[in-house]
């Protein structure tokens, strides 16, 4: 296993710890600037009666109030399928909606102005669980079935059958700086936004048709987000297109940045899901068939939960072969916030329903887990196709977890576990090793697209804009990495600007884990074209063959002469050269058939495994991870440094949303964990005190940008093996007899409820246990 | 007689005569001075982005907090130093090292990180895991997952440590003392008043004079008033400045806290009395708020899930209550009439706690129960004491928090403890008798059943320890 080696720190690390790298709120305001503040409705569902926004006009400093009717254009900020008003028509879907801004010459008064506002709503019955949603048939879109072999028939056959229903909590984004969008009114009409997004076109396009101009007036601007993790790819368009509206109506500069507790109640949250599975096995723990209906709380507008449920759809075989399978998706409308992408976008949903069903599976046999992972893997040239009929060409999974398995010292640590379980009445441990595989390309094949822009500069520096977005995630560095290393530079010759939807158009969002891989191979198409025109110039300058000139650490070499980049392009500029160039990108192979749900829908898949020890508190439900083995696969890692903070943030976040992180809905359908204080993402403590991350040593099978691979997503979804190990403590409060129910998250409630139900049940007759 | 906020930003000396007394130093330095470096991430105290360092003289030397700028008034910060971010100037040790370690990604929180860092660099002494985990417990960081947070601060936390503050301390206490110099801060701006009282006999008059004021000690649950509800608060009155009623000392059998005493002044001596004390105050808030939050805050406020009153109810605590020159004292228990109502009259003040010493056989544990270790509000909280005489419990007082309306004792169970052999069969008793103490609520921090159930595990909980042998909690005593 390899060690990662050094690499240049993030792009903007210097910048970012002296508090010098601004966000869009720490930008100098226009002498203009207006702020502004959205009012929003209280109920969940409900008839808009009246809006009287006299209370806020009569306050000092409010310039303007907003309303739907004051819209010029589309009032709608929905990505794909309408129905997200940028403020509410009449209908109120759920609580936290906005219905009106207010832009006012401070934020205070904008705020006061804005919670002011009276608006009456005449109340109707709400929906507000999944449950309620299927036992009512509201649904957003109508459901998808995904079927290979014939499950109902496997099930049937199978020796052994289990099913049960699990409960998957949803959770906040919580980057750590809010949606915020400023919007500049330019010349004639036009407007630029600035907006903290991962989907610049987007807010560019939402933006002009809710102004009612076309797509050329309005440009979007992003230098950087405080995070992102799908949270600001559909969801900072309101935000955006409210600023713009406002701005537009005023003729000044408007900056909106949500309020912590506003933005946590107006935006969308990863899908909570209930999942109802049943699994066909032999006495060897071999899987024959497996049917799952995968039930998301879409909330109250599409946004994109299809995809999202598409793709828990895509990994509810997580790793393993399915001879029979039945995956069913459905998508809930419910009159709660509009739930959205989150890193794993469903991917991690549809694996916890396969990885709990396999738990289930060892316990009831009496296995340990990992064999029966290890049984069912995905093989290599037979039992290689999945449930939507890809064939899988790169899996690396047997191998991976067999080295975790002894890396980690699995064996031994169960046996010292049990031993250690036994002379603890009231501390219980446990242990999981669980793998991941990750489809990666966005699934609606045409996303999958990049542009790039190079431009060489005289003296030998070099200027980068893509389609991407950075969020943290370090994807500018690796762009830059990429020039840099197409042209031979130092990384510090080659700066990535802001994205600009003037420099590159029709970009696809920041998502899917994709962001390297494409805008990297549009960056290194614009750096080819650009160095093929070089390395003519040079051949014809210098009368040398083509294959006479290399780009190297130390300079050009040209023949037998050396040049440094600078004084080559300064020569190619003389000589009329062009030094810039575009670059594009369109993943090879990649194919899916919605309707019959067959295709090749991923470019390649990324792997990884952890082995994750928990401790529990048997009387209170606390746990607490005491140490995680990661191993992950990144391919050739274009920058180690910023892959192992990935692997290890998509950990720890995962961790938090499947045993901490609890969104907490009253029954009027209010959500009232909207703050930090209530809402409880980890801290440094949470982190495992032993914490062993490695990368696997392979270059990518597929053809991506230096061999890398894909790093945003997947590793959150180690995390599994966390809670899992949790459910595994759980079960030796009852010697490993039964096997307890865990929803998620495991927090210290769910936990000891779940240690009490085992309680209730060894009391009960043998065969009415389970 | 009214002045400006005398205070050093950085190292410049600034007067500020017309900011608001409810502005928040996080809104003032990005509003009004252009210091954007320090970011607002919640604006109420719990994610830490908004870090900034205060210095300030204690006993001849500068003495360094963390605090949450965002919900930190702006005249609060009279006669120290105020040091953000952006007075780092970019190459300081703990700087270095964040970039070194890859311990940014999105770099949001980061110039939140680096201050508690701070904070923590000039605290004297070798810093231990431990201590780095307890002073970033206020800080969250979305991205990384802490671990190169951590690393950089192992690496930068090193001894011997020395940077340009610690150059220039001398100079900079001169400067301060100087404006300590000043008469107590009385600042009225923009139809606002903040007073700032330096002895408990002023605060009295001062509070005597206007009983509407509103007394804040941080301001840790009043910033929020602010920042979340938009109250409007014309006359601030702060114990932050009362050097007389900060103390924490010894007085014959008693321990006596001041209620201007903050969380972080009296930890030592708590900790002294059980070492639940240490573990309890250090998930209390976070450092940022325990070096301004008080313990008098904590009460007079009367949470029903304020995390020091079933301790000190337990213990049998009594406050020193003050109006003008009248003192009562009240019995802690007493003081709480309902859902945040307390027996405190117009204009009155809780001045001191009073603790009696524990005798010899009295058995004490606390546990808290939250969503998280660090930094979250209790679901539940049990406090029990049990005075045990040749195995027999004579006297037990059960407090819990979380479970009714106020902090309140556990009387049934407390009467089915009492007499009995202290043993499992009695505990279990007054565990069923907990289901006639309380009936407690099913909230966003926990359901009714589980409330009840974890009260009573608590009570089992604390009872085994009592037994000896190993601790049974899953982050120990540590």
């Amino acid at each position: 296993m390899a060690e990662p080696a050094p690499a240049p720190p993030h792009e903007s690390a210097w910048l970012h710890v002296a508090g010098a790298a601004p966000y869009i709120d720490d930008l100098p305001e226009r002498a203009d600037c207006l702020h502004a503040a959205i009012a929003q409705a209280s109920v969940a569902h409900g008839r808009l009666t009246k809006i009287d926004i006299a209370p806020a006009l009569a306050l000092p400093g409010v310039v303007a109030v907003m309303l739907a009717k004051d819209v010029p254009g589309i009032n709608d900020c929905a990505p794909i399928v309408a129905g997200d008003p940028i403020l509410a028509v009449d209908e109120i879907v759920y609580a936290g909606q906005a219905v009106a801004a207010v832009a006012a010459t401070s934020l205070d008064a904008a705020r006061r102005a804005a919670s002011r506002i009276k608006i009456a709503i005449e109340p109707m019955p709400a929906i507000v669980t999944v449950d309620r949603a299927l036992a009512v048939g509201s649904f957003l879109t109508p459901s998808q079935t995904m079927t290979k072999g014939d499950a109902a028939d496997g099930l049937a056959r199978a020796p052994r059958r289990l099913e049960g229903t699990l409960r998957l909590g949803g959770q906040d984004h919580f980057y750590l700086e809010g949606q915020v969008a400023m919007a500049l009114p330019r010349e004639g009409g036009d407007m630029l936004v600035l907006s903290s997004t991962q989907h610049p076109t987007e807010i560019q396009h939402l933006v002009a048709k809710a102004l009612g101009r076309g797509f050329k007036d309005v440009v979007c601007e992003v230098r950087r987000m405080g995070g992102g993790f799908g949270g600001k790819e559909t969801q900072a368009a309101q935000t955006a297109c409210i600023a713009a509206l406002l701005a537009w109506k005023t003729g000044r500069a408007v900056k909106l940045r949500l309020d912590r507790d506003v933005d946590m109640t107006l935006t969308g949250k990863r899908h909570d899901f209930r999942i109802d599975w049943q699994i066909g096995f032999d006495d060897a723990g071999r899987i024959s068939a497996w049917s799952v209906d995968l039930a998301a709380r879409g909330g109250c507008s599409v946004d994109l939960t299809d995809p999202v449920v598409d793709r828990a759809m895509f990994h509810a075989d997580n790793a393993y072969y399915l001879e029979h399978a039945r995956i069913a998706g459905h998508r809930c409308r419910t009159h709660t916030v509009s739930n959205t992408a989150f890193r794993g976008f469903g991917g991690p949903q549809g694996m916890c329903a396969i990885e709990y069903a396999i738990d289930e599976v060892a316990r009831a046999l009496g296995k340990d887990a990992l064999d029966v992972r290890l049984a069912n893997l995905y093989g290599h040239g037979s039992r290689d196709v999945t449930p939507y009929h890809q064939r899988i060409k790169d899996n690396i999974l047997p191998e991976l977890m067999r080295a975790l398995e002894t890396s980690s010292d699995y064996r031994n640590r169960r046996r010292a576990i049990a031993a250690w379980n036994a002379a603890h009445p009231w501390l219980k441990k446990g242990l999981a090793l669980t793998p991941a595989k990750f489809g990666i390309s966005f699934t609606n094949t045409f996303l999958n697209q990049a542009g790039a822009l190079v431009h060489v500069y005289t003296d030998g520096t070099v200027q980068v804009s893509h389609g991407g977005t950075e969020m943290g995630q370090g994807l500018n560095t690796k762009i830059a990495q990429v020039v840099a290393s197409a042209f031979a530079l130092d990384f510090d010759r080659v700066k990535v600007t802001a994205t600009v939807t003037d420099k590159v158009p029709n970009t696809s969002a920041t998502a899917a884990s994709a962001g390297t891989d494409l805008n990297g191979k549009a960056a290194a198409d614009a750096a080819d074209k650009i160095k093929r025109r070089l390395i003519a110039f040079g051949a014809e300058h210098f009368k040398v063959p083509p294959d006479r000139i290399r780009f190297t650490a130390q300079g050009i070499e040209v023949g037998t002469r050396r040049l440094t980049f600078a004084e080559l392009v300064g020569q190619a500029y003389m000589a009329r050269v062009q030094l810039w160039d575009s670059g594009f990108y369109a993943t090879p192979e990649i194919h899916f058939d919605r309707e019959r749900q067959r295709g090749n829908p991923f470019y390649y898949f990324a792997y990884g495994a952890a082995c994750s020890e928990a401790l529990i508190d048997v009387l209170t439900g606390e746990s607490r991870i005491l140490r995680a083995d990661l191993l992950h696969d990144v391919g050739n890692s274009i920058n180690p440094a910023i892959d192992l903070g990935q692997i290890e943030g998509g950990y720890i976040q995962g961790l938090g949303w499947l045993t901490a992180e609890e969104l907490w809905w009253d029954p009027a359908g209010r959500l009232r964990t909207h703050a930090p204080s209530t809402y409880k993402i980890p801290t440094a403590r949470d982190l495992p005190e032993d914490f062993r991350v490695a990368f696997w040593p392979e270059a990518n099978h597929a053809d991506t940008i230096h061999r890398s691979k894909a790093v945003g997503e997947p590793p959150l979804m180690l995390a599994i093996s966390a809670w899992l190990a949790i459910k595994d403590a759980v079960a030796a409060t009852a010697e490993h007899r039964l096997s307890p129910q865990l929803d998620a998250p495991a927090t210290p409630e769910r936990v000891l409820l779940a240690i009490e139900d085992l309680k209730r049940r060894a009391k009960l007759p043998a065969e009415a246990r389970s | 007689m009214t002045r400006p906020i005398r205070f050093l930003l950085g190292d410049a000396e600034v007067s500020e005569a017309a900011a608001p007394p409810t502005l928040t130093l996080l809104r003032y330095l990005r509003e009004r001075r252009g210091l954007v470096g320090t970011k607002e991430g919640c604006a109420e105290g719990d994610c830490g982005a908004c870090t900034v360092a205060i210095a300030e003289p204690r006993d001849g030397r500068l003495a360094y907090k963390a605090v949450n700028a965002c919900i930190h008034f702006l005249p609060a910060v009279d006669g120290k130093q105020v040091i953000p971010i952006e007075s780092l100037g970019g190459d300081h040790p703990l700087q270095r090292a964040m970039v070194a370690h890859h311990g940014s990604q999105c770099g949001f929180c980061t110039p939140g990180f680096v201050m508690s860092l701070f904070a923590l660099y000039h605290r004297p002494g070798r810093h231990d895991d431990k201590a780095i985990k307890d002073m970033l417990a206020g800080n969250l960081c979305r991205c990384t997952g802490y671990r190169p947070i951590l690393d950089a601060a192992r690496d930068a936390l090193g001894e011997p440590r020395r940077d340009r503050f610690d150059e220039a301390e001398t100079a900079t206490l001169a400067r301060l003392e100087t404006m300590r110099g000043e008469p107590p801060l009385d600042y009225a701006a923009a139809g606002g008043r903040y007073v700032a009282p330096r002895s408990a006999d002023q605060l009295a008059t001062v509070l005597a004079a206007h009983p509407e004021a509103r007394l804040v000690g941080g301001a840790t649950d009043v910033g929020l008033w602010v920042t979340k509800e938009m109250r409007e608060l014309p006359l601030l009155v702060s114990t932050a400045e009362v050097e007389d009623m900060a103390y924490v000392r010894l007085a014959g059998d008693r321990l006596e806290i001041g209620a201007a005493a903050t969380y972080a002044g009296a930890v030592e001596a708590l900790s002294a009395l059980h070492v639940d004390w240490r573990l309890l105050l250090r998930r209390l808030g976070s450092e940022q708020i325990r070096a301004v939050g008080t313990i008098g805050g904590n009460i007079a406020n009367g949470s029903p899930i304020g995390d020091t009153m079933p301790p000190l109810i337990a213990l049998g605590a009594s406050l020193m209550l003050r109006k003008g020159g009248t003192r009562r004292s009240l019995a802690l228990e007493d003081f709480y009439l309902g859902y945040r109502k307390t027996a405190l009259a117009p204009g009155e003040f809780v001045e001191a706690i009073h603790l009696t010493l524990p005798p010899a056989h009295r058995r004490f544990a606390v546990h808290k129960l939250a969503k998280r270790f660090d930094q979250d509000i209790s679901s539940v909280l049990g406090a029990f004491a049990f005075d045990v005489e040749s195995g027999r419990v004579v006297r037990a007082r059960l407090a819990f928090g979380g479970m009714a309306a106020v902090p309140k004792r556990a009387i049934a169970a407390e009467t089915a403890l009492t007499g009995q052999p202290f043993e499992r069969a009695a505990i279990e008793q007054a565990m069923e008798a907990l289901g006639r103490d309380f009936q407690p609520l099913d909230d966003h921090r926990a359901s009714a059943a589980y409330r009840l159930t974890a009260a009573r595990n608590l009570l089992l909980k604390a009872w085994l320890e009592l037994q000896g042998g190993d601790s049974i909690r899953i982050h120990g005593h540590g």
